[in-house]
């Protein structure tokens, strides 16, 4: 018979910018601190097992399935979820794109794509088509048929390069 | 109002209204709902799939730190099921198990991973019995039975009618197409796994947060299976993060966890692993088909006769619905003077089948699809032309008595033959390449709610104040498709205000009135419906109110973009609050409810319930392929869909949903299964899924969807909100076959069966090589002993839509087993 839950690590992650006193069970992925520990449910799972992306977040910068992550090993990175992406009340010009061209249906996997989306543009502002499919190609969506999600990034990023 | 054709709302693209919540990630999910004090539930589910518990010892799970609670069949003695005929589920099994995931007992302990290592500590004794895999060893083996229920044997359903005499139009035929096609089963496979979260309330009531597309239907079936009072339940549907049917029956999950949440006077929660969705799966039944379509040598149809076997899986569920629905929408594309359909629904060992996407009518939809582009190539027709030749008639009547409204499957058609370039095309392609062509139609919503009742389908009640806040309140659900946008449009189109303006209160029993759920695609048409009502009745008493102050008449006063104003004078005006408070001041508190039921159907004979509907979508696909003739790949490059959508509300939404059903469909025609496969003997010959994951259940992924080009036929249906029908579930259907018909222009061969994989693809062009008929399909349909049909005169043939032998009924919907 297996012993009672393995005490906890106690330490502090950075997550949207803000450092975070965070106590959890070692054993703990990052999709579960951050929804179970932390309170930030934006990030989803579809399967815990790194399969549909629905979990994806950016730590430093890299687009992470957070369900495959241990948690305690981000210790000291830079983490992103979707609860940081707008600036205050000011949405991220993909959030606002996924929300004016439906490139968010039922919005469940739309958190891991966004956050996917936006490591694509830090890299390639303009990319082509050909590129945002390779780059959401591990994120499942069952509802859209994914073109108005391509629709969605091309004028996020449209948007971003006029703005600067 | 609903002949207006000048819109400030309806039929612009905008975001919809809970855009901003879903890309914030603030759209509060089943799972997403943290309660303080709450614990975790897990199921136990049975290795075996069919098998006595001979006994359970949960001694030693109860003994575990950290364990609350263990639940056991023996704490669930009430049989519960959706439909009312089919109660024939226990929360938790307590003496037998119908299929490898069946729930025998429950953990809550204060974590989900002590709650799943308790589960373990479990004791289950099990003795095995014979199994079915399939409904042809069903049909063989009467005994044992997996149900006291049911027709005989191992046959849950036997449905046959008859409209018009079939066997003498098919004698009297210049040609009798006769094929057998098979439709594997498949699943929804929502991003978002099943979650649900119980908990008591101050006043000892219930609270459910679920995973659910009919939160009203759980209430009622959740009441009963607890004993409860449904006024000391309450049912609230979070936003699905993906429903496509899967979370339209009461699961067990949402049983146990609500007892354990009494017992324990503490929230509980479950989500499911992405495992037990697979295996709880109530998706699309495995249906096999066989079609007779007899035809003159011009290119009309005489009469169809359409015969389906159903592996229907352990349990009924909604199965009795899907049983007549892969036969009743046959009639509703193409004229059919005379038509027979025969059906037939067997229990087996594996996961319950239900409704998906089209419940029930996609199979049969592909059948005859397929064999009317046999048809045409037989009689030298283009597959297109002769379509258009025998389309249906607005405001007519089918053979079986459904009524058609208006119908834009011809312009539908013309639309996709002229983007795709079809005529350019069409057997004119390089070898290896090919174009397809397929139409589809579907309901507006079951014209009957699943059990028996006179009331409204859908009720709305909208709140107004002196703050000017509009609050519609719906039992509707948001399942993704966009039914709280299309419901603040209808209120803001009528009342000429902002629709980001108004508030929506949806999904919940104790809260908002009725609506049947989000299943059937009902809710534009009959939520839109019950919302136009409420909204008038309160433009009126604010009109009347307006009219006063302004010294005129009620009908002279117009209202827009958040004014009130008068019609021949609009620089007369005042703001939507200001009249509002006029308003209140004359009437008191503002408040309005609407209410929608379904036209009667003409119908009159047993059996007539199920097809009625207020209105019927239509669809027409063209789909390219190329086919890889070395490893049998079939690439789909492009598709054109064109839908009769009757007008669109939003048609940034009906775009998705056109291009999110071409996707599904895609899935289904090319790749999705949901199969099984035996274990050895020593274990049961359990019957276990192939691909319980998201891996291993291939789906198409960003690089393997191909462009779609979507087009909109607008001709709105009086029967209809400002004229819009439905588009979540039409656009899927005409995709499979279009496929198939796609890939037998391209290299010459007929895959009679879905998925249509590499594998089928080099068989049937293996058989073409050796001279032999260049075909993979089912090669006969078995001896189903379907009963005499009930026989119904077409209304062409002198009928009155009463059956010719059985005794008159005074009207069919109140028998009618279920929608």
């Amino acid at each position: 018979m297996k012993t009672a839950a393995p005490t906890n690590v106690h330490l502090s992650l950075r997550v949207n910018g803000e450092a975070q006193e965070v106590s959890f069970a070692p054993y703990k992925t990052l999709l579960e601190v951050l929804r179970e520990d932390m309170n930030l449910t934006g990030t989803k799972h579809g399967c815990e097992l790194g399969e549909c992306g629905a979990c994806a977040v950016l730590v430093d910068g890299v687009p992470v399935l957070s369900c495959l992550a241990i948690a305690r090993d981000c210790e000291g990175q830079e983490i992103e979820t979707v609860e940081g992406l707008a600036s205050g009340a000011k949405l991220h010009p993909l959030q606002a794109a996924f929300a004016d061209l439906g490139g968010a249906q039922c919005g469940y996997c739309t958190p891991g794509i966004l956050m996917t989306a936006k490591a694509l543009l830090e890299e390639d502002p303009n990319p082509s088509r050909e590129r945002i499919k390779e780059a959401i190609s591990g994120n499942l969506c069952r509802c859209t048929g994914y073109q108005q999600i391509y629709e969605s990034i091309e004028e996020a990023a449209r948007r971003m390069r006029e703005t600067g | 109002m609903r002949t207006r054709t000048r819109f400030n709302v309806i039929g612009k693209p905008r975001r919809r209204v809970d855009g901003r919540a879903k890309v914030t990630g603030l759209t509060r999910f089943a799972d997403d709902v943290m309660l303080p004090r709450m614990v975790h539930c897990k199921l136990l589910r049975s290795p075996h799939p069919h098998a006595i518990v001979e006994s359970i010892d949960v001694s030693r799970a109860q003994a575990r730190p950290g364990v609350h609670l263990v639940l056991t069949g023996k704490d669930f003695p009430i049989t519960f099921g959706i439909l009312p005929v089919t109660q024939d589920e226990y929360a938790l099994a307590p003496e037998r198990v119908r299929y490898v995931g069946d729930p025998v007992a429950a953990v809550v302990a204060r974590d989900e991973q002590t709650a799943f290592e308790a589960l373990d500590l479990i004791e289950v004794k099990y003795r095995s019995l014979k199994t079915i895999s399939d409904p042809v060893e069903a049909l063989a083996t009467p005994e044992p039975r997996l149900h006291e229920y049911g027709e005989q044997g191992n046959i849950h359903r036997l449905q046959a009618f008859e409209f018009g005499n079939v066997e003498e139009a098919l004698e009297e035929s210049d040609h009798v197409f006769e094929d057998v096609f098979f439709y594997q089963g498949n699943t929804h496979a929502p991003i978002e796994q099943h979650a649900s979260v119980a908990a008591v309330d101050g006043e000892g009531k219930l609270t459910l947060w679920s995973s659910t597309q009919v939160p009203h239907y759980i209430h009622r079936a959740l009441a009963k299976a607890l004993q409860l009072p449904a006024a000391h339940v309450r049912v609230i549907a979070c936003p699905n993060g993906g429903g496509f049917g899967g979370k339209c029956d009461l699961h067990n999950h949402e049983i146990v966890v609500s007892k354990a949440a009494l017992m324990l006077g503490r929230p509980v929660k479950i989500c499911l692993t992405r495992e037990e969705v697979f295996y709880m799966h109530r998706g699309r039944h495995p249906v096999l088909m066989k079609m007779r379509t007899g035809v003159t040598k011009d290119g009309r149809i005489t009469c169809m006769h359409t015969q389906t076997l159903l592996d229907g899986g352990a349990y009924g569920g909604y199965g009795t619905a899907s049983t007549f629905y892969t036969g009743v929408l046959q009639t509703v594309t193409y004229e059919i003077p005379r038509y027979k359909f025969d059906a037939c629904r067997v229990f087996t060992n594996k996961p319950p089948c239900g409704p998906k996407r089209g419940h029930g009518t996609p199979q049969p939809r592909f059948g005859q699809e397929v064999q009317l582009d046999k048809i045409a190539e037989k009689l030298g027709l283009d597959p297109a032309e002769f379509r258009l030749g025998i389309v249906a008639k607005p405001n007519s009547l089918t053979a079986n008595w459904l009524k058609i409204g208006s119908i834009g499957l011809a312009e539908c058609i013309r639309k996709v033959v002229a983007s795709s370039n079809w005529a350019d095309k069409f057997r004119k392609l390089p070898e290896g390449r090919g174009v397809g062509l397929a139409c589809g139609a579907y309901l507006c919503g079951a014209g009957l709610p699943i059990y028996w009742n006179k009331m409204p389908q859908s009720g709305v009640q909208l709140l107004l104040d002196r703050s000017g806040q509009v609050t519609v309140f719906c039992g509707s659900t948001e399942i993704g498709q966009g039914s709280d946008d299309v419901l603040a449009a209808i209120v803001a189109e009528v009342l000429g205000i902002d629709p980001y303006d108004v508030r929506c209160v949806t999904g919940d029993t104790a809260l908002t009135p009725v609506d049947l759920g989000s299943y059937s695609s009902r809710v534009t048409v009959m939520t839109g419906n019950a919302a136009i009502q409420a909204a008038e009745r309160l433009r009126d008493l604010i009109a009347q109110a307006a009219a006063g102050y302004m010294e005129t008449l009620p009908e002279r006063i117009g209202f827009a973009n958040g004014r009130v104003f008068l019609l021949d004078d609009p620089g007369k005006l005042m703001t939507f609050r200001e009249a509002i408070v006029l308003a209140e001041e004359k009437f008191g508190t503002l408040g309005a409810v609407g209410s929608y039921s379904p036209p009667r159907a003409p119908g009159r004979y047993k059996g007539a319930g199920v097809g009625p509907s207020p209105a019927y979508s239509y669809t027409a696909c063209v789909v390219e392929t190329e086919v890889d003739r070395k490893t049998g790949w079939i690439n789909v490059s492009k598709v054109w869909i064109a839908h009769d959508i009757g007008r669109a509300i939003n048609p940034v939404n009906v775009r998705g949903q056109i291009e999110g059903s071409v996707y599904m469909g895609l899935g289904e025609a090319l790749m999705e299964e949901q199969v099984f496969r035996r274990l050895p003997p020593k274990l049961s010959n359990a019957l276990v899924h192939k691909i319980p994951s998201l891996l291993e259940y291939k789906t198409l992924t960003s690089l393997d969807m191909p462009e779609v080009f979507t087009e909109l036929v607008e001709d709105p249906d009086p029967n209809c909100p400002f004229g819009a029908k439905e588009v979540g579930q039409g656009p899927l259907l005409p995709v499979m076959p279009a496929v198939a018909n796609a890939v037998y222009d391209a290299i010459g061969v007929r895959i009679d069966e879905v998925p249509i994989t590499p594998d089928k693809v080099l068989a049937a062009l293996e058989k073409k090589a050796k001279g032999e008929n260049p075909r993979v399909g089912p090669e006969r349909f078995p001896d189903v002993p379907y009963p005499k049909p009930i026989q119904v005169l077409p209304p062409w043939e002198g009928g009155d839509g009463n059956a010719i032998n059985a005794p008159r009924r005074k009207s069919a919907t109140e028998k009618a087993t279920s929608p």
